[in-house]
C-alpha cells in the first residue's frame, strides 16, 4: 500500500510536469511557429503606447528574451528555489513555491491565487454537497420507484438539468432571483467577513451549479442504484431480515457509489481548479474567471499557475479517489 | 450575427424615439424643473453641472465590469483612471468639472498657474503651490513631480502602462534610464527644481500644448521612498481630496477623505462625500440594476449600459439617460500605400460607396453614434464644420461618383482587398459587414479579417509589411485624443513623420509633406487660435486625400443616477461623468 | 388428513381457511407477475405441508415455480418492491408456526425472516456482499434479531463460522466473501443461515455452483444441521441426485404446479408421473452406460403465460395419448392419492390423467429397466 503510494505520488508530480511543459509549449511555441515575435509578446503589456524602447526594456524585464527552455526553467526552478523579479526600484524576491509574476498586473501569482481560491472552494464544496445530496437522493428514489411519477419528473428535470449550459440556468437564475426578484445579492462576500451574506451571495451559483451536477448524479445513481438492487446480495439482505431503509443505504446505495466517487473526484477536482464558467457568469473573482481573464490578456504566468493549480487538484483528488475507492470496494485493496 | 444586427436596429429607433421623446416632452418646461435631477431630461448632465450641491456625507458607490490597468496615476492609459485618479492625485494642471468645451481647458491644480513658456515653447516653468502636503503630512516639492515624471515616463521597463509624452518631448542628452537603474540623485537634467516650488522641463522642439501634457495624471508628484514600482498602486500616497483606505486588486478600492488636504490650496476640488467605494468586477447588467436601484452611483469603468438592459431602460420613462459624444470617431483607415489605394481616386471610390447610414445601423444607431463627416469630433475643441466633400443623398453612399472615380484610377471594374477589424469589437466587424456589402456595390470586393485587439496595431493593421504583404488597404478604426485638443487628436493618425514599421496608430500610412508641416508648425505656435486653425486645415487636408473615412461620431449611453450631485459629462474625459466632486443628495 | 402429515408425507390438499395443521402449511399458493405480454402464471395452486425436523425437497426444471415458491414463503416478493414495481400477485396461504404470511403486516414478515425463515441462495459469491466482511454479514443477520451488542455477536459468528467447518474461525471472521474459496462461502452463507437458529431453512439450490466434491460436504453439512437444530428444511433443486439422500419427502414441480408429491422412498421406488421419470432419467448413475439410459425429457418447459390446456406437460409426454377422450390435452388432472400397494403406504399424489395400471406398467416394463 505504502509503495502503491508513494509511485502514484511520484506519477503525479510527473504528470505536473507534463502539465506545465505543455502549457508553457502551447503558450511560447506555438505563437513563434505562428510567426509571432517576442517583441510582438512584449507589446501586449504595454499600455497603449508600445514603442520600441519600451518593448526592449519590457522584453528584457520579463525574460522573454531568453530562449524558451531557459524561461521554462527558470520557472519551475522558482517554484522549488524562490526567484528574484524587478518591478521597483529594488529587486523583489519571490519565494517558493513562486509561481511567476503576473506580466500585466506586475503581482505575485502565488499569493493571488491563494487570495482567489477561497471564493472558488466556498463555491465548489457548497455546489458539491448540495448537488451529492439532491444527486443522489433524487437518484435513489427514482432507481426504487422507477417509471413513477416522481421518477418520471425527476429524470425529466435531470435530462434539463444535464442539457441546459450553465450560461442559460445561471443566467436566467441571475434575471429571476437577482434582477426581478432581488431575493438573493449578486456578489461574494468572504465567510469571515460576513457569513451570512456569504451564504445568501453563494446560493444562485450553488443551486444554478447543483443543478447541473446533480442531474447527472441522479441519472448516475438511478442507473447505479437499479442495477445493484437487483443483485443477489440485496436478496441476502433482505432475507436477513433487516429493515428496507438499511438494505437500501447500506447494501444498496454503499455499491451504487462506487462509480459516483470516481466521477465526483473528477468533478470536484475541475471546479476547485476554477469554476470557469460560473464564475463568469455570477462575475464572482475566483480562480477560474482569473484564469479567463488571463487567458484574454495573454497573462502567461496566472495561466500557467491556474493549470497547474487545476492540474494539482486533479491529480489530489485522484488519489484520493483511489484510496477512498479502496475503503469502498475490499477487492480493491489486495491487488 | 443576423440576429444581432436586427435587434440594434430596433433598438436603435427605440432609442431615438425615447430620447427624442424626452427632450421634446420636457422641452417646454426645461427651465422649471432644471436641477431638480429627479424629472430631469435626457442629457440633462450634458448640458451643464446637474444638480450643483455642497452637501457633505455618505458613500459615493462606483462598479465596474473592467478592472483598470493600474491604479497608479503614473502608470495608467485608461481614461477613467485619469478621471477618478485626480480625487487621490493632483497633477500640474488638471482638468476642472465643468459643461462643454470650457472643461477641455486645462486649469492649474498643484501648479499655481498655467506653464510659462520661454525659448519659443521649449522651456516650461511651473510655480508649485505653497503648502500642499501628502496624506502623511509633508510637504509636497518640485522634485516630487520630477522623479513622478521619471518613473512613469523613463523606467518603462517597469512602469510601462501609461504614455510617455515627457519620454518624446523631453531633450534626454545623457541617456537616462529612469529612477530604478540610475539612483542618482540629479535625475534627469531636462528637468530642473531650482528651488522646492519650482519645476522647469526643457524639451527638445517647441511645443506649445505643454499645459495639456502637465495635465496628465503623470505629474501627479510621487514620494521616492515610498515608490515601490509596479505595486505602488497598493500603497499610494495621496496628494488629493481622498486617500485609500483599502485597496484589494481587481476586488475593491475604498477611499477615505484626506485631512491632509488643504482646500485653501485647491479651487476645483469639494471633497463631499465622506467615503467613495470602487468595486470591481461586478456584471455589468448588475451595474445597470443597481444604479436604477439607487444602490450603486456611477459606471466606474463609464462603458455605457449594456445592450441587454438598454431597451428595457429606454421604455423605461423614470429612467434618466444621457447620450454625450465620447471624443472619439470611429473611422475606416486606407492604407495610402497599398496597391490600388496608392491612387487617390480608388480612395475616394470607397468614400463615395460607403454607405454611412447603414454602419450606423449596424452600430445601434442613434445611442451609439452620430454619422461623421470630419476627422475630428465635434467635441474635440478645434474642430470646425465644412462641407463634406464625399457627401452622399441620406449617407447612403453613391455608386455613380463611386464608379466615377473607380474609373479615374484605372479599376473601372473594381478590385480585391482586404478590410480588418478587430475580434473583440463586435461593433467593429457589424460595421465592417456593413461596409463591405455597400463596397460589393460598386465592384470592390473586400475580404473582411479579424484579429485580436492586442496584436492590431503591432501584427496587422500597424505594421507596414503585412498591409504590403496581405494586400490589405482598409481598416476598421476607432480613435480618441490623449488630450483635449486637435494636436492630441491628430498627431498620431496623420503625421507621417512618426511612421515605423509596426505599431503605428497612423495606419492611414499617411505622409503628406503639407500635413506634416501643419502638424510640425502649429505645435510649435504660441497663439492658440491659429493652432486650432491649422488642425481644422489638416482635418479638411485628411478627408480631401480620401486618407480615412469617418464613420460616426463615438457616443456613450449612461444611466444617470437619482442620488449624485454636481454630475456632469465632461469633454476633457471622453464624455464620462466627471468624477471629481460629486456627491450624495 | 393429520394422520397424514404424522406420518410425515407432504400431506394432501387442506381446504383455504382453516387453521394451519403442519408447522410450514401452504395452501392454493399462486405467485403471478403482470407483464406487457401477460400474466406469468410462475406458482399457480400450489399446497404442501412440511413438519419440524424434516426435510423437503422440491424439484423441476428452472421455471418451474420452485424458487418462486421459496421467496414467497421468505416474502421477497414484496420486500424491496414499491409502486410499480409491486408487480407480484400472490394468493393463498402460508401458514407457518401457526401464523399466516400472506395477509400478515410485511414488518411483520421481515422479522420472521432469518429468525423463524431463512434461506442459502444459489450462489454464494453473489449472494454475499462483496464489500463487507464475512463476520460483519453474519454479525448483521444475528443483530437484527437479538439486542446484542457487536461484541457477542461477533463470538456468535465466529462460533457458527467454526460450526460450518471454517478452519480458523476467528481469523476468517475478518475475511471478505472473495478470500473464501466457494465452499466456505456456502459454508458461510449456511452459518449466516442458521446463526438465528431459524425454524424453517430454505435451500434454493445450495450446491449447483459448487464442484462435485463441495457439493457433497455441504449437503452433508445441511444434513447434520438439521439434525442438530431440527429445523424444518426445504431443498430446491432440479437435479433429484441432490434430494436423493437427504430429503424425507420430495414434491415434483412442473409448470407452476405440483405434479408429484410423495415420500422419497415412494418418489424414487414407484415413480408416477411421465415427468418425474424424465427426471429420474437425467439423473447421473456411474453404474450405466449412457447409451442404453432414459433420455432425459425432450422440449423446452410451457410457457407460463400461455399454459398448455389439459395437462400442461402433454405437449412433451410420451404418453399423452394413453387416457381417453384425448383428455390430457382437454382436462387438467387433478392432484389424486395413488392407491394403495405403494411402497410406504399412503401420502404419495400424482396429477395424471393414465390409470394407475397403465403408469405402474409403463414404469415396469419401459422406464424402470433403463434407469
Amino acid at each position: 500500500m505504502f509503495a502503491y503510494f508513494i509511485r502514484r505520488l511520484l506519477a503525479a508530480v510527473m504528470l505536473l510536469f507534463v502539465v506545465s511543459a505543455i502549457t508553457y509549449a502551447i503558450f511560447f511555441v506555438l505563437p513563434r511557429l505562428a510567426g509571432s515575435t517576442p517583441d510582438q509578446l512584449a507589446a501586449q503589456y504595454i499600455g497603449k503606447s508600445p514603442d520600441a524602447k519600451t518593448i526592449e526594456a519590457v522584453k528584457k524585464n520579463l525574460g522573454l528574451d531568453d530562449p524558451v527552455y531557459v524561461q521554462y526553467w527558470d520557472f519551475i526552478r522558482g517554484i522549488f528555489a524562490g526567484r528574484e523579479f524587478n518591478f521597483g526600484p529594488d529587486p523583489s524576491q519571490c519565494d517558493a513555491p513562486c509561481l511567476g509574476y503576473s506580466f500585466r498586473k506586475h503581482v505575485e501569482v502565488w499569493p493571488e491565487m491563494l487570495d482567489r481560491l477561497p471564493v472558488t472552494a466556498s463555491l465548489a464544496i457548497g455546489a458539491a454537497v448540495l448537488w451529492l445530496i439532491s444527486g443522489v437522493t433524487t437518484g435513489v428514489i427514482s432507481a426504487l420507484r422507477p417509471g413513477s411519477v416522481f421518477d418520471r419528473a425527476a429524470m425529466g428535470i435531470a435530462l434539463a438539468g444535464v442539457s441546459l449550459p450553465m450560461f442559460f440556468t445561471g443566467t436566467v437564475a441571475l434575471a429571476l432571483f437577482t434582477f426581478h426578484w432581488e431575493i438573493f445579492p449578486n456578489e461574494y462576500t468572504p465567510l469571515t467577513e460576513n457569513p451570512v451574506r456569504w451564504f445568501q451571495g453563494l446560493m444562485l451559483p450553488w443551486f444554478s451549479l447543483a443543478f447541473l451536477y446533480s442531474a447527472l448524479y441522479a441519472r448516475l445513481t438511478r442507473a447505479g442504484m437499479l442495477e445493484t438492487m437487483g443483485e443477489d446480495y440485496i436478496r441476502t439482505a433482505r432475507a436477513k431480515g433487516l429493515k428496507e431503509p438499511v438494505v437500501i443505504t447500506r447494501h444498496g446505495l454503499r455499491s451504487a457509489l462506487t462509480p459516483i466517487v470516481t466521477i465526483f473526484g473528477m468533478d470536484f477536482a475541475l471546479l476547485l481548479g476554477g469554476a470557469v464558467i460560473t464564475e463568469t457568469v455570477f462575475s464572482f473573482d475566483g480562480v477560474g474567471s482569473w484564469a479567463v481573464q488571463s487567458i484574454n490578456e495573454n497573462d502567461l504566468p496566472p495561466i500557467l499557475g491556474v493549470t497547474l493549480f487545476a492540474a494539482f487538484f486533479i491529480v489530489m483528488c485522484n488519489l484520493v479517489v483511489d484510496f477512498v475507492y479502496a475503503a469502498i470496494d475490499p477487492r480493491v485493496r489486495v491487488s | 450575427m443576423k440576429f444581432r444586427s436586427k435587434s440594434a436596429a430596433m433598438l436603435a429607433v427605440a432609442v431615438s424615439v425615447a430620447l427624442t421623446a424626452a427632450a421634446c416632452g420636457g422641452g417646454g418646461n426645461d427651465d422649471d424643473e432644471g436641477g431638480e435631477g429627479g424629472g430631469a431630461p435626457a442629457n440633462a448632465a450634458i448640458e451643464k453641472i446637474l444638480n450643483p450641491s455642497d452637501k457633505k456625507g455618505g458613500t459615493l458607490v462606483y462598479e465596474s465590469a473592467d478592472t483598470p490597468d493600474s491604479m497608479d496615476p503614473g502608470n495608467t492609459y485608461y481614461g477613467y483612471m485619469w478621471n477618478f485618479s485626480r480625487l487621490y492625485a493632483r497633477s500640474l494642471m488638471t482638468y476642472a468639472p465643468g459643461a462643454g468645451a470650457e472643461a477641455a481647458e486645462p486649469v492649474p491644480d498643484l501648479a499655481e498657474g498655467p506653464g510659462e513658456a520661454s525659448d519659443g515653447g521649449r522651456t516650461w516653468t511651473y510655480k508649485i503651490k505653497k503648502g500642499v502636503k501628502y496624506e502623511d503630512g509633508t510637504e509636497i516639492t518640485a522634485g516630487d513631480v520630477k522623479y513622478a515624471v521619471e518613473r512613469s515616463n523613463y523606467a518603462r521597463d517597469v512602469l510601462s502602462l501609461g504614455p510617455n509624452y515627457f519620454a518624446q518631448y523631453l531633450k534626454n542628452p545623457d541617456d537616462y534610464q529612469g529612477p530604478y537603474k540610475d539612483k542618482s540623485e540629479e535625475g534627469i537634467s531636462s528637468i530642473q527644481t531650482p528651488d522646492d516650488h519650482t519645476i522647469v522641463f526643457n524639451l527638445a522642439q517647441p511645443f506649445q500644448e505643454f499645459d495639456y501634457l502637465v495635465a496628465m495624471t503623470q505629474t501627479a508628484p510621487v514620494p521616492r521612498d515610498k515608490d515601490n514600482g509596479s505595486d505602488y498602486q497598493k500603497n499610494i500616497v495621496s496628494s488629493g481630496s481622498y486617500k485609500f483606505e483599502r485597496f484589494n486588486l481587481d476586488k475593491s478600492a475604498t477611499l477615505v477623505r484626506n485631512d491632509q488636504w488643504d482646500p485653501k490650496t485647491d479651487k476645483i476640488r469639494k471633497q463631499l462625500p465622506d467615503k467613495i467605494e470602487v468595486r470591481f468586477k461586478v456584471n455589468p447588467e448588475t451595474i445597470d440594476k443597481n444604479i436604477e436601484a439607487g444602490k450603486t452611483h456611477v459606471m466606474f469603468d463609464a462603458l455605457g449600459v449594456t445592450a441587454q438592459t438598454q431597451s428595457q431602460m429606454l421604455r423605461d420613462e423614470s429612467n434618466m439617460l444621457d447620450n454625450p459624444t465620447g471624443g472619439r470617431l470611429t473611422y475606416m483607415a486606407i492604407n495610402t500605400t497599398v496597391a490600388p489605394f496608392d491612387d487617390v481616386n480608388c480612395r475616394k471610390a470607397v468614400e463615395f460607396a460607403v454607405d454611412k447610414d447603414s454602419s450606423m445601423r449596424a452600430l445601434g444607431g442613434e445611442p451609439k453614434g452620430d454619422v461623421a463627416t470630419t476627422a475630428l469630433p465635434p467635441d474635440v475643441p478645434s474642430h470646425q464644420s465644412y462641407e463634406d466633400p464625399y457627401a452622399t443623398e441620406g449617407n447612403k453612399g453613391d455608386v455613380e461618383k463611386a464608379k466615377a472615380a473607380l474609373k479615374e484610377c484605372g479599376k473601372p471594374n473594381g478590385f480585391d482587398t482586404v478590410l480588418t477589424a478587430r475580434t473583440e469589437r463586435q461593433d467593429e466587424i457589424d460595421n465592417a459587414t456593413a461596409i463591405q456589402a455597400a463596397l460589393k456595390k460598386v465592384g470592390i470586393n473586400a475580404q473582411i479579417q479579424k484579429f485580436p485587439g492586442g496584436k492590431y496595431f503591432t501584427d496587422f493593421a500597424g505594421s507596414r509589411k503585412w498591409g504590403q504583404d496581405n494586400n490589405a488597404g482598409l481598416y476598421m478604426m476607432q480613435w480618441g485624443a490623449d488630450w483635449p485638443s486637435g494636436y492630441g487628436f491628430l498627431q498620431q493618425i496623420a503625421n507621417g513623420g512618426a511612421l515605423g514599421e509596426s505599431g503605428n496608430t497612423n495606419i492611414s500610412y499617411l505622409d503628406d509633406p503639407e500635413i506634416n508641416k501643419l502638424l510640425d508648425e502649429s505645435i510649435a505656435d504660441p497663439d492658440a487660435a491659429a493652432r486650432a486653425k491649422a488642425y481644422a486645415e489638416v482635418d479638411k487636408k485628411m478627408l480631401e486625400t480620401a486618407a480615412i473615412v469617418p464613420l460616426s461620431y463615438f457616443k456613450v449611453l449612461h444611466q444617470r443616477s437619482d442620488e449624485v450631485t454636481n454630475l456632469v459629462v465632461s469633454q476633457a474625459f471622453s464624455g464620462q461623468y466627471d468624477y471629481l466632486n460629486l456627491g450624495l443628495k | 388428513m393429520t394422520g397424514l402429515t404424522k406420518t410425515g408425507a407432504v400431506g394432501e390438499p387442506v381446504p383455504t381457511g382453516t387453521e394451519a395443521s403442519a408447522f410450514l402449511d401452504i395452501r392454493d399458493l399462486k405467485v403471478h407477475f403482470p407483464t406487457d405480454d401477460g400474466l406469468v402464471k410462475s406458482v399457480d395452486g400450489l399446497s404442501f405441508q412440511l413438519e419440524k425436523g424434516r426435510t423437503l425437497g422440491i424439484v423441476g426444471e428452472s421455471g418451474s415455480g420452485k424458487s418462486v415458491t421459496s421467496l414467497a414463503v421468505m416474502g421477497l416478493h414484496t420486500a424491496g418492491q414499491y409502486g410499480k414495481r409491486r408487480r407480484a400477485q400472490l394468493s393463498g396461504e402460508i401458514w407457518l408456526n401457526g401464523q399466516e404470511l400472506l395477509s400478515a403486516e410485511p414488518d411483520a414478515v421481515r422479522r420472521l425472516r432469518g429468525r423463524e425463515m431463512s434461506m442459502i441462495f444459489q450462489d454464494p459469491l453473489s449472494a454475499l456482499h462483496p464489500y463487507y466482511k464475512i463476520g460483519y454479514q453474519i454479525v448483521e443477520a444475528y443483530r437484527v434479531h437479538h439486542d446484542v451488542d457487536k461484541k457477542t455477536a461477533r463470538k456468535r459468528a465466529i462460533e457458527m463460522l467454526d460450526r460450518v467447518g471454517i478452519p480458523q474461525p476467528d481469523k476468517r471472521v475478518d475475511d471478505y466473501p472473495h478470500q473464501f474459496s466457494g465452499g466456505m462461502r456456502q459454508r458461510a452463507m449456511i452459518a449466516m443461515a442458521l446463526v438465528n437458529n431459524p425454524e424453517l431453512l430454505i435451500a434454493d439450490e445450495p450446491t449447483t455452483a459448487l464442484d462435485v466434491t463441495v457439493q457433497a460436504q455441504i449437503l452433508d453439512l445441511i444434513r447434520d444441521l438439521q439434525k442438530e437444530f431440527g429445523s424444518a428444511v426445504v431443498i430446491i433443486t432440479h437435479d433429484l441426485g441432490v434430494v436423493a439422500e437427504l430429503a424425507d419427502d420430495i414434491l415434483v414441480m412442473y409448470g407452476g404446479r405440483c405434479v408429484e408429491k410423495g415420500s422419497a422412498e415412494q418418489i424414487f421406488e414407484q415413480p408416477q408421473h411421465p415427468y418425474t421419470w424424465g427426471l429420474l432419467g437425467s439423473m447421473p448413475r456411474i453404474d450405466r452406460e449412457a447409451t442404453d439410459r432414459l433420455t432425459p425429457v425432450k422440449g423446452s418447459p410451457p410457457s407460463l403465460i400461455n399454459v398448455p390446456a389439459g395437462c400442461a406437460f402433454h405437449p412433451r409426454c410420451p404418453y399423452a395419448d394413453v387416457p381417453a377422450d384425448n383428455a390430457s390435452r382437454t382436462v387438467r388432472p387433478e392432484l389424486r392419492e395413488v392407491g394403495s400397494g405403494g411402497v410406504a403406504g399412503g401420502g404419495h399424489f400424482v396429477a395424471c390423467h393414465m390409470g394407475q395400471e397403465d403408469r405402474e406398467r409403463i414404469y415396469a416394463e419401459e422406464i424402470a429397466p433403463k434407469l
